[in-house]
């Protein structure tokens, strides 16, 4: 096992490196330069400005400049927010979307698997058709639909929570996030358990776990809950980084200040670094689910041995 | 080795298997009727589809959600087709086992074998882990499984199909049930294989007087185990009574034909005898007899009617309108 694991952290390496340098060129290839969109400054400013911050060398400079810093944990600084870098900003958004990332995910795990296994085993019954019909509603529901559906429920008509902030994450805060985060993932979640515990029910080994006589929940959950978690688990390493660094919907409508933010208006404003920073926090944490998701079938299943 | 016993452990009367498809009702098993004594072993052979699975599953209870049983099984005195699923359980494993046709499928992958087997002991037993650890390696030993007690914490995907269906047996014998099912338990093997299994079975049923009922579609297994055998065709029987008569005087052309259709070392003929044509589609059954099609002997008559299953000779039965001795008008 801990060969596999640093294995897998060696062959981070080239990956990231590779995320890093295409999108790096990609960025910069792309037409305008974060301070193209201000009002016109003197070209003297500019001139200045971008010699400071090395945009007036060849673009392979400024790659080599910027793996540097990267070396050394430095993101760099964040062209839009002149008085920030790159790293104090995203060590200030960051835990808000984690932790609303976090329940989010133990509530989609739950609630997901939880009516996934009741559709399944009343297979084809109105209660099956009633909890598949809410996730299909989950899935094409988009979350910008649903959270200010959200805060029209919840603030507007019964003023039962805030309609927004973060207040250090208080619980009042964290309800509707929660719910237009999870809402999706629930509904996906349930799908994949269902049908996969369907298959499972059906296999012959569960056959045998009848034969032998076995109440009904033990057959579940001691037999069939385990093959029938493995595509869920390999569904859950993607949609974890999703759910943690996904909330632009969810900031944009509730002024969370959490990490989505940055992605659209870094894109928009040509923060290279920014961009940069929030792309490699992806391409890290996915990266490193993916691993955890590999150990967790390894767990699960006895005929994968690292 | 009488075929009606007043202490039968198990009757089967008029069972009926139908499955509700999209297509219509389809009759898997039709109007089965057969008894078993305690320690006797019965054979019910026949092609694919025949329903010898079907009925398996149906004294097990474990038919497919579509399916529908009519008749009754009588098991120990008791109908065992009208139990509900907790009365059920307690018989299951415990009183009548069964060992599946697929060794590589029908163990829990994510499970250690060990704990496949005690949880059989531990539920019908009430035994403690310690003591059901002990008695599944006995029974371990008992098929002959080298090195039981290692075994014990390995996976199934790490033992062989034969080593894999030697657990599936010891499985089925943990409460020595007082029947034992097998569907077809060496289909999936070797055929060094399948002789071990063979051997080990007629030891068994020795050892715990266990009754047998071996489905199967080889006549080679039913000639070394089988006190009785029944014929099935199409859901219908064809053909039953003791293994000698049925093997040695068959009656019914099916079975004739299944007889010659076993390849021989010793024929000079290289050709291999075969019975033409395919078993009739369920949901189209012809009227009459349902191997009216393929039968070389095949009149009119067969068209028009099915058969009734006579007893011609004492503790033989056959569904045939040609009598013994050919056709008489």
């Amino acid at each position: 096992m801990l060969t596999f694991i640093s294995k897998r952290i060696l062959e981070a390496i080239p990956t990231l490196l590779i995320l890093i340098t295409v999108s790096f060129f990609l960025m910069h290839s792309a037409p305008g330069s974060p301070f193209s969109s201000e009002r016109a400054l003197p070209p003297e400013v500019l001139a200045n400005i971008n010699a400071k911050y090395h945009l007036d060398e060849p673009v392979i400079n400024q790659y080599f400049y910027y793996l540097g810093g990267l070396l050394q944990g430095d993101l760099g600084p964040s062209f839009r927010y002149k008085d920030f870098t790159i790293n104090e900003l995203i060590a200030q958004s960051f835990p808000v979307s984690a932790e609303i990332g976090i329940w989010s995910f133990l509530v989609a795990l739950l609630v997901g698997v939880g009516c996934g296994i009741i559709a399944a085993l009343r297979q084809n019954s109105w209660l099956d058709y009633s909890v598949m019909g809410f996730a299909n509603l989950g899935i094409v529901l988009p979350n910008f639909v649903l959270a200010p559906l959200c805060i029209l429920f919840f603030s507007i008509y019964n003023h039962w929570l805030p309609p927004g902030g973060w207040n250090g994450g208080a619980w009042p805060y964290l309800v509707m996030p929660v719910i237009a985060m999870s809402t999706s993932y629930i509904a996906q979640i349930a799908r994949i358990t269902r049908g996969s515990m369907i298959e499972t029910m059906h296999s012959n080994f569960i056959r045998t776990a009848r034969a032998k006589g076995l109440p009904k929940y033990r057959i579940i959950f001691q037999h069939a809950l385990r093959p029938a978690m493995l595509p869920v688990i390999s569904y859950l390493g993607p949609a974890f980084v999703g759910i943690v660094t996904g909330s632009v919907i969810v900031d944009v409508y509730f002024g969370t200040g959490g990490i989505g933010q940055h992605f659209i208006n870094g894109a928009l404003n040509r923060d290279y670094s920014m961009v940069m920073g929030v792309t490699i926090l992806v391409g890290t944490l996915t990266i490193l689910f993916n691993a955890v998701v590999d150990i967790l079938y390894a767990v699960i299943d006895p005929k994968i041995r690292y | 080795m009488s075929l009606s016993n007043s202490k039968n452990l198990l009757e089967v009367n008029n069972l009926r298997v139908n499955f509700r498809t999209p297509d219509g009702l389809v009759t898997a098993v039709n109007d089965l009727n057969f008894t078993l004594a305690q320690g006797e072993t019965l054979g019910i052979v026949g092609e694919s589809g025949s329903g010898k699975s079907q009925t398996a599953f149906a004294l097990m209870g474990l038919l497919a959600g579509n399916g529908i049983i009519e008749g009754e099984a009588r098991f120990n005195e008791q109908n065992i087709l009208t139990l509900n699923e907790k009365a059920m359980n307690r018989i299951r494993s415990k009183e009548i086992a069964m060992i599946f046709q697929d060794p590589m499928t029908s163990l829990n992958p994510y499970m250690k074998v060990g704990k496949q087997l005690m949880e059989v002991l531990m539920l019908h037993k009430g035994m403690s882990k310690a003591e059901a650890f002990e008695a599944s390696v006995k029974m371990l030993d008992a098929v002959k499984m080298p090195e039981a007690r290692k075994r014990m914490n390995m996976y199934p995907h790490e033992f062989s199909g034969g080593m894999r269906q030697r657990v599936m047996i010891a499985m089925a014998l943990l409460c020595q049930p007082k029947l034992l099912i097998a569907d077809e338990p060496t289909t999936a093997l070797d055929v060094t294989v399948q002789a071990q299994i063979l051997t080990l079975l007629n030891e068994l049923k020795d050892d715990f007087n266990t009754s047998i009922i071996m489905i199967t579609h080889d006549l080679g297994v039913v000639a070394g185990l089988c006190d009785k055998v029944l014929v099935m065709y199409a859901g219908q029987t064809m053909e039953y009574g003791t293994a000698e008569d049925v093997f040695y005087r068959p009656t019914h052309p099916y079975t004739q034909g299944l007889l010659k259709a076993i390849p021989r070392l010793d024929a000079d003929d290289e050709k291999l005898s075969t019975i033409p044509g395919n078993p009739p589609n369920l949901l189209q059954m012809p009227s009459g007899c349902p191997f009216q099609a393929r039968c070389e002997f095949a009149k009119d008559r067969c068209g028009e009617s099915m058969p009734p299953l006579e007893e011609y000779a004492p503790g033989q039965l056959r569904a045939c309108h040609k009598s013994v001795d050919g056709w008489v008008v």
